[in-house]
């Protein structure tokens, strides 16, 4: 949600003090629950705990899925090249920032 | 609007194959895709790829597009002939999520594909407009006490008749305490307009922190090299560090040198828990620049046995 606060917009950071449900991570990424299952299948994106009937997600992972879904649409790549590429991303900003 | 050459963008000639131009495109979407590039253009020279490749790939925009020849340069004001919206017809665009996806250009050429538009695995038409991506530069000191930044965003719309135009929007975001670099902001509905009565998409924003003269930001940690004399080192003393929330008195342990580093708790940014500052202790030699400097400098050398090379064996 949006908040306007003193004409200031306040927007949700993206992070693991933020949680989605299957169905905001799919309207966010503006695809069916199907393919967000599909990913967290494939490996792409975890959910928060598992094992529960509900899955929730992290706020990064709603980052993590619509980078994973670009990198698909637009280089072709399969779950697991977008999996990996995502994975040499993070660490390759993580080695630029030390 | 003005003429674009697809082969010029993709760096191919006329003449080229499919199979070239999708290597083409392959090599130069990985290269400029703006979730890997970090070039400044990214976004949009990868927008003029993507429309180069929709036109190129599929034969028949291509032979219609290729009806101009090389008469055309890019960047020459161009309209397209009278009677070609009645003369040509193309299928959907695979890739359409809504107006914006493509230049005026591409729209005059081949915009009655909006028809059937299709977004990504649904089969459907887009549920919502389209999402903007956009970095946000903030200096440090924002992240650590919070802010408010105005952020100029170039929104696309299409009008009741289908005409896509540019419209410059302005938002006040607020930056809040303790973000760290890499962070993304949604602001929900803040995207591109929804069509056809869908709703409006969403807006994410980046953090990036503007390089700072001392701070380097790990997370929420801050780090900072502090120059240090020979004598503050090894003989300890106490000295003013800078930190994001003031300057702080810190004990340079006696015996100290280059490269130790101590830690500042909770001196970072702020969070649960606060990060911390971290200090390196950068020993400067200050020059033995008058008699009384070099005096003292040749007495510590007369005084001092210790070879500093010793396990270097020389």
């Amino acid at each position: 949600m949006t908040e306007r606060s003193k004409s200031s917009l306040r927007g949700i950071v993206l992070d693991e003090q933020v949680m989605f449900t299957l169905r905001e991570m799919s309207q966010a990424c503006g695809v069916r629950t199907e393919l967000v299952v599909e990913m967290v299948e494939e490996g792409v994106i975890e959910p928060a705990a598992r094992q529960e009937t509900e899955w929730r997600f992290y706020g990064d992972s709603l980052v993590r899925a619509q980078r994973a879904l670009r990198l698909v649409r637009d280089l072709d790549v399969n779950w697991a090249g977008a999996a990996l590429a995502l994975d040499l991303l993070d660490e390759l900003e993580h080695l630029q920032n030390r | 609007m003005k003429f674009k050459d697809y082969y010029e963008v993709l760096g191919i000639e006329r003449g080229a194959s499919k199979d070239d131009i999708k290597r083409a495109y392959r090599r130069l979407a990985r290269k400029y895709h703006p979730d890997v590039s970090k070039e400044g253009d990214a976004e949009a020279r990868f927008k003029e790829m993507k429309e180069a490749y929709e036109v190129l790939k599929d034969p028949e925009k291509r032979a219609a597009y290729d009806q101009f020849g090389e008469n055309w340069k890019a960047g020459q004001d161009f309209q397209p002939p009278p009677g070609w919206q009645r003369e040509h017809s193309f299928s959907g665009a695979e890739s359409f999520a809504g107006p914006g996806q493509f230049s005026d250009f591409f729209e005059s050429l081949f915009g009655q594909a909006r028809g059937g538009g299709f977004s990504f695995r649904t089969g459907g038409r887009r549920a919502k407009g389209e999402d903007i991506n956009a970095v946000i530069s903030i200096p440090i000191e924002d992240a650590y006490r919070g802010a408010s930044r105005t952020i100029t965003l170039e929104v696309p719309e299409a009008d009741a008749s289908g005409a896509v135009a540019r419209r410059r929007k302005t938002l006040n975001v607020r930056i809040p305490e303790g973000i760290t670099q890499g962070k993304r902001i949604r602001l929900e509905k803040q995207g591109g307009p929804g069509f056809g009565g869908s709703p409006p998409g969403d807006l994410y924003l980046a953090v990036e922190f503007e390089e700072h003269p001392y701070y380097r930001a790990e997370g929420r940690d801050i780090r900072l090299e502090l120059p240090v004399t020979p004598w503050e080192a090894a003989l300890g003393r106490k000295v003013k560090v800078p930190t994001l929330g003031g300057p702080v008195d810190l004990k340079i342990p006696a015996g100290s040198s280059s490269g130790k580093i101590l830690r500042l708790k909770g001196r970072g940014l702020p969070g649960k828990p606060p990060g911390d500052q971290y200090v390196e202790l950068a020993v400067m030699v200050p020059p033995a620049e008058d008699e009384k400097m070099r005096e003292l400098y040749e007495t510590l050398e007369r005084e001092h046995h210790v070879n500093p090379r010793a396990k270097l064996g020389v």
